[in-house]
């Protein structure tokens, strides 16, 4: 490709053709500020704040979108330049509430963090602010349309990267404002809640509702017996909020200030993440042996399920009826460990730390999400409302002594870590498939299935497992799950040989390292650094088969009998109906 | 014409009905250019608005999402999302009416006529709408009533103009 030589305020850069000014003035050391440009997204140039000079140009350009050119020479900061910025993130604020104590962005908000950096001190523009009510009807997520600062990320994400399109924007000029499908709440349209429009958001427009005073109120109640699960992606990110490099683990202090919180069962997701693998995978080689429906797709992610149930209902029956592996622990802890510990299921409180808005939606997804007779999970809350909780507690949590999970539903495989990131839930069912078919464990080498692993929006893979080849797919982002269907439906209709016997679907990028409710911030950086935390956490464990797991082993024998026997039916697995994409 | 609480409880011949009649549009406009704006068109001339149920059925014909399809009728000023009254009133609100007044003319509406902005009377004689500059800047302030520009418009004569339509089409 061409090489452009430019410079930038007197600094020679080279840089492929094509390169932004924004982008080449980073090979400068030159950070130029911006606002509504976000790394994972394509420029939308609303906000004006990265405005720069050229040389011999009266005009000014937006470094975010126009690209470098040869012998160009940029001028990023001059007075003019930075009072124009100034005036520009002014006027932004003089559309926007100055309640930031009050906001749930207080601390991680762009715009709060650029008025700091650029000395906003007096308000020479009177506010006027929008006054449409905030919008909290989906329970996982609210949207305040006062702190909207229209800079299009939260539509170009559900649009593009999820192919939602709850979110549009709507009227044009000065009126123009983002709102769900048409104006009607965030619940009636297709939103499948999975928080990647929060996740982007620059400002407190968007956020997960905050569920810490319930988990406290629960937590202070003395006549709960509380419990906790905590999710693979959640221990290689929370660390993130107490500065700490993504990607550090932090499994043990995590269950150690769970329990100094004052639950009195700290349980471990990555444990039901294995007794997923042990009935998913039995489901697999079930219809891989018998002739039965493939491809199986699986339905660890609550976003992807409603996505399905919306707009890819012809594939109901592919479906792994399998329940996700928070729900599968909260049935678990209301009947297994309940008749174990002679606990009355009723006093029993479940709460889950996730790294999703979607879960809070799936505990109330179907009437199965009650198959002990109570509420599997009785409350979900994100990675970020975990980490308030720690911050309000005045534990010193960076300090604590590592401390291990309560035990029947506590141990896991470094199969049930991988669920994290993205092509982790095949990597660990193949893994298990494999042994059920072979009656053999894959050898030592080829644990690690490499094919499998990455952040490639699709990656497709053929396995060998005992001369016959296994096809799978793994999609992230819900806008890449289109080719992978399409693909499905394609031979389906024409009678041809299936592209492949087993999918996973994540809707997040990433997977759920990359989830709605993680630290802010995130980029395809962070996001390897998480999924490379989850993996060294798969190494690290003695046992990385979920079939294992001597907890499974014993839940199995003392409880549910087989994978897919009738109880194990009852209890972890569900059924998926067609839904309307708008309920208005 | 039928209000939007109606076609929630439309039944499957009247959704038969619509699919039909949007299919003809469809195919009036098959491989045209902007050809969703066209339809659009169409059933804004037929209906008098474009209905949500109708903006649905067009959305599965074209199989393009109703988000794109609000963000193309949100954007035209000229597509209404309700059902107008027989009489169309319009302020402007554009800075030269603000300054001459025009929140005079509006308080006037609500209270006399308990009209509301942006809403049709529930006998669907009168609409209530704001717009940003009808481009008479020098006759300020402007109301708008049907296609009867009312310059220097005062409370009285708006109400007036007002009171005289039915009399007038009786
Ligand atoms: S939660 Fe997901 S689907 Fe819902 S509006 Fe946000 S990005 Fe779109
Ligand atoms: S809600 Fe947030 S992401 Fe969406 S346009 Fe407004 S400020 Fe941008
Ligand atoms: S990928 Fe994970 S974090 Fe994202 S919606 Fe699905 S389950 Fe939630
Ligand atoms: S960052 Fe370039 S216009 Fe907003």
């Amino acid at each position: 490709m061409k090489t452009i030589h430019a410079k930038i305020n007197g600094i020679a850069v080279e840089v492929p053709a094509g390169t932004t000014i924004l982008e080449a003035a980073k090979k400068a050391q030159v950070r130029i500020p911006t606002l509504c440009k976000h790394p994972d997204l394509k420029p939308t140039a609303a906000c004006g704040l990265c405005i720069v000079k050229l040389k011999g140009n009266p005009r000014t350009f937006r470094a975010c979108t126009t690209p470098i050119d040869e012998g160009m020479e940029v001028i990023t900061h001059d007075d003019e330049l930075v009072s124009t910025r100034k005036t520009v993130l002014e006027l932004i604020l003089s559309n926007h509430p100055a309640d930031c104590q009050t906001c749930g962005r207080n601390g991680s908000c762009e715009l709060q963090k650029l008025s700091a950096d650029f000395a906003m001190r007096e308000e020479r523009i009177p506010r006027h602010v929008c006054d449409l009510p905030k919008d909290a009807s989906t329970g996982s997520i609210i949207i305040d349309y006062a702190k909207c600062i229209k800079c299009g990320r939260c539509v170009q994400v559900c649009q593009e990267v999820q192919n939602v399109w709850a979110l549009s924007f709507l009227e044009r000029g000065i009126d123009t404002r983002m709102a769900p499908s048409g104006d009607i709440s965030l619940a009636e349209s297709p939103c499948v809640r999975c928080g990647q429009c929060s996740a982007h958001c620059p400002t407190g427009a968007i956020v997960e509702n905050d569920d810490t005073a319930l988990v406290w109120k629960a937590l202070h109640d003395p006549n709960k017996f509380c419990t906790v699960q905590i999710a693979p992606a959640v221990r290689v990110a929370i660390g993130e909020e107490f500065g700490l490099e993504p990607g550090t683990n932090l499994t043990r202090k995590i269950y150690a200030v769970l329990r100094r919180m004052g639950f009195k069962a700290v349980f471990d997701t990555n444990f039901s993440a294995d007794l997923t693998i042990m009935e998913e995978s039995a489901e697999f080689v079930h219809r891989f042996a018998n002739n039965g429906v493939l491809p199986l797709i699986t339905t660890c992610c609550p976003s992807w399920v409603d996505f399905m149930e919306k707009y890819h209902t012809d594939l109901i029956p592919n479906f792994s009826t399998a329940k996700s592996p928070q729900q599968m622990m909260g049935v678990m802890t209301k009947t297994y460990y309940a008749q174990k510990q002679g606990l009355d299921p009723a006093k029993i409180y479940q709460v889950s730390i996730m790294p999703c808005t979607a879960k809070k939606f799936e505990l109330e997804r179907d009437t199965n999400m009650q198959a002990s007779g109570y509420p599997d999970v009785d409350l979900s809350i994100t990675t970020r409302e975990f980490a308030r909780m720690i911050k309000q507690s005045g534990i010193d949590f960076l300090r604590l002594d590592d401390e291990e999970a309560d035990s029947i539903l506590g141990e896991y495989t470094g199969a049930g870590t991988i669920f994290g990131a993205t092509g982790g839930v095949m990597e660990a069912a193949l893994r298990t498939a494999y042994y059920k078919i072979t009656g053999e464990n894959m050898p030592k080498e080829a644990i690690d299935i490499q094919s499998v692993r990455g952040l490639k929006g699709v990656r497709e893979a053929e396995i060998n497992v005992d001369g016959t080849k296994v096809r799978v797919a793994v999609a992230h982002g819900l806008a890449n799950v289109e080719y992978v269907m399409d693909k499905v439906r394609k031979a389906r209709d024409n009678g041809e040989p299936l592209p492949y016997h087993f999918i996973e679907v994540m809707a997040c990028p990433g997977g759920c390292i990359g989830g709605g409710g993680q630290p802010y911030g995130v980029t395809d950086d962070i996001r390897e650094k998480r999924i490379a935390g989850l993996y060294q956490d798969d190494r690290d464990c003695k046992l990385r088969f979920s079939h294992e797991n001597p907890e499974v082993k014993q839940a199995y024998a003392e409880f549910l009998g087989e994978p897919l026997s009738e109880k194990a039916h009852h209890l972890l697995h569900t059924h998926y109906v067609e839904r309307p994409m708008y309920q208005r | 014409m039928t209000t939007p609480t109606d076609i929630i409880k439309q039944s499957p011949e009247d959704k038969e009905k619509i699919r039909t009649r949007i299919q003809k549009y469809v195919d009036r406009w098959r491989g045209v250019e902007g050809n969703l704006i066209m339809i659009l068109h169409d059933i804004q001339e037929a209906e008098g608005y474009v209905p949500r149920e109708w903006s649905m059925e067009l959305a599965k014909a074209l199989d393009i999402n109703l988000g794109r399809i609000y963000e193309v009728l949100t954007f035209y000023t000229y597509f209404n999302l309700k059902p107008c009254g027989k009489h169309a009133i319009h302020v402007c609100t554009g800075t030269a009416c603000h300054i001459k007044g025009s929140a005079k003319l509006i308080d006037e509406l609500k209270t006399r006529f308990g009209f509301v902005v942006g809403e049709t009377t529930p006998d669907r004689l009168y609409s209530l709408n704001e717009v940003r500059c009808l481009g008479a800047c020098g006759l300020a302030p402007v109301a708008r009533v049907n296609h009867e520009i009312l310059a220097k418009a005062t409370p009285e004569s708006l109400v007036e103009k007002i009171e005289s339509l039915e009399k007038v089409n009786v």
